[in-house]
Parts: C-alpha cells; structure tokens; sequence
C-alpha cells in the first residue's frame, strides 16, 4: 500500500515536470521570453544571468543593468521614488475598480454609501484608494525633500527638478479633484475652501476658480467636471510627465551621489 | 567640415604653387574654389608597363625617338617610357619605378631631359584635404564608479518596500473608516470649515496675512516658480551637505514653518477659526475623526 502512495506520487512528479518541460520547449512560451529571460528556461546565478533579467525584461525601460552601489542603500533614497510611482499604480488600480460604482452625478453619495455597505471589499478598497492619496502626497513631498538634501537637482539634473515640482502640483491636483468625489459635507466644503484660495492668484484666480468650478460654487456641474479631471485628465498628464521624469533620471546619470 | 587654419592654407598654397610653377595667390584662389584649378599633368606612381603594352609599342614602325610624338600608346605613363629603344623592350618587360628610371635616351647624351620627368617626388603633390584637430580615442569623461548589478541588488529591495507598502495600505484600510459624512449641502456650511490637510497650512496663513499676500506670494511664487528656479539659483557645484549649508538651512526653514502652520491649521483650529487643543476641546479635523479619539 505504502509503496503504491510512493511510485503514484513519483509518476505525478514525472508528468508534472515532463509537462513543464514539454511547455518550455513549445513554440509559444519560447515567443512569450526573450532569449536569455529567467523565464524562459529556468534562472541560474552567473553575473551574466543577472544583466539578462533586467535586459530581458520590460522593466529595462526603468532600470540599467547596473547601478551605482552607494544608491542600493535602503538609507540613501528611502526608496521613495519608486513608492511615489508604487503609489500611483495602486492609486489606478483601485480608482478603475472604483468607477465601476460610481456616478459623478446627484447618485454619487447613494453610490459611495452603497459601495461601503452592499459591494463586496467596497469598503476596503475605497479606504485604500483613499489613505493611499493621502500617502502619495506625503511620499511625493519627502521625494522631493530627500532630493533636495543630497543637492540631486543639481546640473546635470536642473530640469528633472522642475519636472518634479510639475509632477508635485499635478499630485496636489489630482488629490484635490478626487477630494470632492464622495459629494459629502466633508468633499464640497473643503473643495469650496480650497477654491476660494486659488481665487486669491492674482489677475487670472476667479477665471481659474470659474473654469475650475463649472460656476461660481461648488454644484453638480463642478462634481462633474472635477471627476473627469481626476480620472481622465490628470492621469494623462501626470504619466507624460512621469515619462519624462523617468527617462531624464537615466539619461542625467543614473542617482546622484555619493555625497 | 573644419575650418583649415590660415598658416596651414597658405604653406599648403605655397606648396601647390611650387609644384604647378603658378603663383601662390593664384594657388589659394584654386584651393578655395575661386579659379578652375591648373591640370596635375602626371601623378607620381609605380609605373608597371605590362608585356601587352611594350608589344604595341614594338610593332609601331618608327623609330623609338619618335615614339613618343607619334605611337598610339594606351596609358600616359608608356609616354616617359618612350625614349627606351624597342630593342630593349623587345628583351624584358620594363618596370619603371620611381626609384628605378629609365635608361636616358641617347640624344640627350646620358643626361635627363629637364622636360621629361623621370622623379616625380620632386614636385610636392600632397593636397590638404581637411584639418583633423587631435583627440584622444577613448577620452575619460568621470571617474569610474563603484557599481552593482541592478538585479537582485536593487530590484530585491525595490520589491520588498513595494510588498510592505501594499501591506501597510491594506492593513490600514482594514483598521481606518474614510470618511463619509452627511450628503453635501450647499446651505449649510461647517464650522470650522477646513481645506484638504496639504492646503491647511496655506489656510492658516491666510488667516494671517491678507490674501493678495498669503494668497499669491507664498503658494505662487515661493511655492511653485521659487521652487521650480531651485537649480537655477543654486549655482553651487557642491552637493555635500557640510559645502551647502545655507541651502539646506533654508529649505529646513521652509519645512518647519509649512509643517508648523500645517499642524496648527489641521489639529488647533476649530469653530470661527479660534485656537484649540485637540486634547481639551476635540479634532476640528474630519478626515483624522477615525484617527484619533481624544476624550
């Protein structure tokens, strides 16, 4: 009996690896990984595999195959770039999941009461878009301290500054439109306030507050308008800029430092 | 295309003229492309006359003094080799070299003719054709840095924060309510009625100054365009911190005084904007209402 257990289970593990095997070798999976991808025929440590994962890989459009030792330190950037970014996908993937539920229109507070009580992990994933918007505009910020500290905006790095400050203030937007969604107390009376602050810029601030607004105050229209900037078009805008921003990191020489 | 130095042009002028017998402006002139150039008659090279073309010569049935008016010869260089007696010829393919002239023929009594030219690296026949200013190869442009493979060095830890993040996130969304107060009402209006919390500092501000200042000098022009001319300003090279030290002090300056009227704007204000302690009187903060419980 006990033997019989032991020659299935060792027949199981055949067909199982001969399957995977058979996969690896098929045409398919070898038009899925680049020559020389860990995937595609296993990953064995050899400082040429190691330039391969990173060569093979999209994430090649992010990361050279080699960096600067000093910037690996958890210490030395905190890692607050890549979480500023990190952020921003979870940001995307809970907002899509969000506007599943949500109508920018007089149903709006019906749909966030319904998706909080009646839709399965509602609750959670709007609390999770939410701290996460919260989290972001502080990473952000602490990127930009962190930079600011190590000199990093320094030439060559001048205009990947300003494309970060851009890339801030888009952030601060993008929090701020999406501040009103919820169509509660809480939503339109910040939202006012805030308004009324960007009419104090001088010459064009009621014009912005207006165009911004839909009117003169914060009403159904603005709910409308506020939810197409904040799901539409600042997200486009704040991709091309963080493009940008990736790209000018590389081509500027990788991080900065050491200090 | 570089531009040849003028020392260079007139010695390369000087030469040309040399070797044409022209004078040296009307060289220069050529050279930039003013006059048609004067015609190089004879370019100096091996000369090789092959068995088939010393055998046309052999047939033509003159004399070999004047061959060299009349034969119908296929290359220029056949020419200067004209003066050797067919006899001769008849023999041996002839090589003429630069180095190697032909036997002088016999009505010049043993001399060159000034005419025929028989040495041509006596005429100075090399062209400039461009000034190549010297570089090294490969130039060294930074020193070479200490460097790591991306992966597993920083992808690893890349992907451990990313992870800790994503549980940091879902563990607060399963402990911390957003808020949801009562459904908007444009007739009722909070007290006190606050911004989101990165704009509560800039709130508190304007409670301070007049808006045309607090309004538009701190968040406009201090807060985007200052920022923003950040690196134009800051021409110093240094990026150690004990080299810039009033840079950091300033920014340091900025964070504590934003991070101070932000603190104050989200935790000590309440109704009518008055002073509170968040401990006596309670948070006037909605979005922190599930944060904290101050009894």
């Amino acid at each position: 009996m006990k033997n019989e257990k032991i020659k299935f289970r060792d027949r199981i593990k055949d067909i199982s690896s001969g399957l995977g095997d058979s996969l690896k070798e098929s045409t398919l999976w070898g038009s899925i990984f680049r020559p020389g991808s860990p995937f595609r025929k296993g990953y064995s440590d050899s400082p040429r595999n190691r330039s391969y994962v990173v060569m093979n890989n999209v994430l090649y459009h992010l990361h050279p195959v080699k960096v600067k030792r000093h910037g690996v330190r958890l210490s030395y950037t905190l890692c607050l770039g890549g979480l500023s970014f990190f952020t921003f996908i979870v940001l995307t993937i809970t907002g899509i999941w969000l506007m599943f539920y949500f109508r920018p229109t007089e149903m709006a507070y019906v749909d966030i009461q319904t998706l909080q009580t009646s839709i399965a992990f509602g609750s959670l994933v709007r609390n999770m878009h939410r701290w996460a918007a919260h989290i972001m505009v502080l990473v952000v910020f602490l990127h930009m301290s962190r930079v600011f500290y190590h000199g990093a905006y320094k030439a060559p790095r001048e205009f990947n500054w300003v494309i970060g400050v851009i890339l801030l203030l888009l952030t601060l937007l993008l929090s701020f439109t999406g501040y009103l969604l919820p169509w509660d107390q809480l939503a339109i009376w910040a939202v006012t306030v805030g308004g009324n602050m960007a009419s104090y810029a001088p010459v064009i601030g009621a014009q912005v507050k207006f165009a911004l607004f839909a009117g003169l105050e914060a009403t159904e229209a603005t709910l409308l308008r506020f939810y197409v900037l904040h799901v539409l078009f600042l997200p486009f805008i704040i991709v091309i800029f963080m493009a940008i921003h990736f790209w000018r990191v590389r081509k500027d020489g990788g991080i900065s430092g050491p200090l | 295309m570089v531009d040849i130095p003028e020392h260079l042009l007139l010695k390369t002028a000087e030469a040309r003229a040399k070797a044409l017998g022209i004078s040296v402006e009307q060289a220069l002139a050529e050279m930039r492309g003013e006059v048609k150039p004067t015609k190089i008659e004879k370019e100096p090279d091996i000369i090789e006359v092959s068995p088939v073309e010393v055998e046309v010569k052999k047939e033509a049935p003159v004399p070999a003094t004047e061959v060299k008016k009349e034969a119908p010869v296929p290359a220029t260089e056949v020419k200067e080799e004209a003066p050797v007696p067919a006899t001769e010829a008849k023999e041996a393919p002839v090589t003429i070299t630069k180095e190697a002239p032909a036997p002088a023929p016999e009505k010049s009594n043993g001399q060159i003719p000034a005419e025929v030219d028989f040495a041509p690296e006596t005429k100075v026949t090399q062209r400039l054709l461009t000034v190549v200013k010297a570089k090294p190869i490969q130039k060294p442009t930074s020193e070479p840095v200490d460097k790591v493979n991306t992966w597993p060095h920083l992808m690893l830890p890349e992907f451990i924060s990313l992870m800790a993040m994503t549980a940091f996130l879902i563990f607060l969304s399963a402990i911390l309510q957003a808020p949801l107060l009562e459904e908007a009402n444009p007739n009722i209006t909070p007290n006190p009625a606050k911004a989101p919390w990165y704009f509560l500092g800039l709130q508190e501000a304007l409670s301070y100054w007049d808006p045309q200042i607090a309004g538009i000098m701190i968040p406009g022009v201090i807060g985007v365009f200052g920022f923003m001319a950040i690196p134009y300003i800051d021409r110093n090279k240094d990026n150690k911190p004990s080299k810039r030290k009033y840079a950091i002090m300033l920014y340091t300056f900025f964070l504590a005084g934003a991070g101070t009227l932000s603190i104050i704007g989200i935790l000590f204000r309440g109704p009518g904007w008055n002073w509170t302690y968040p401990w006596i009187d309670g948070v006037w903060f909605d979005d922190l209402l599930d944060w904290v419980h101050f009894e």
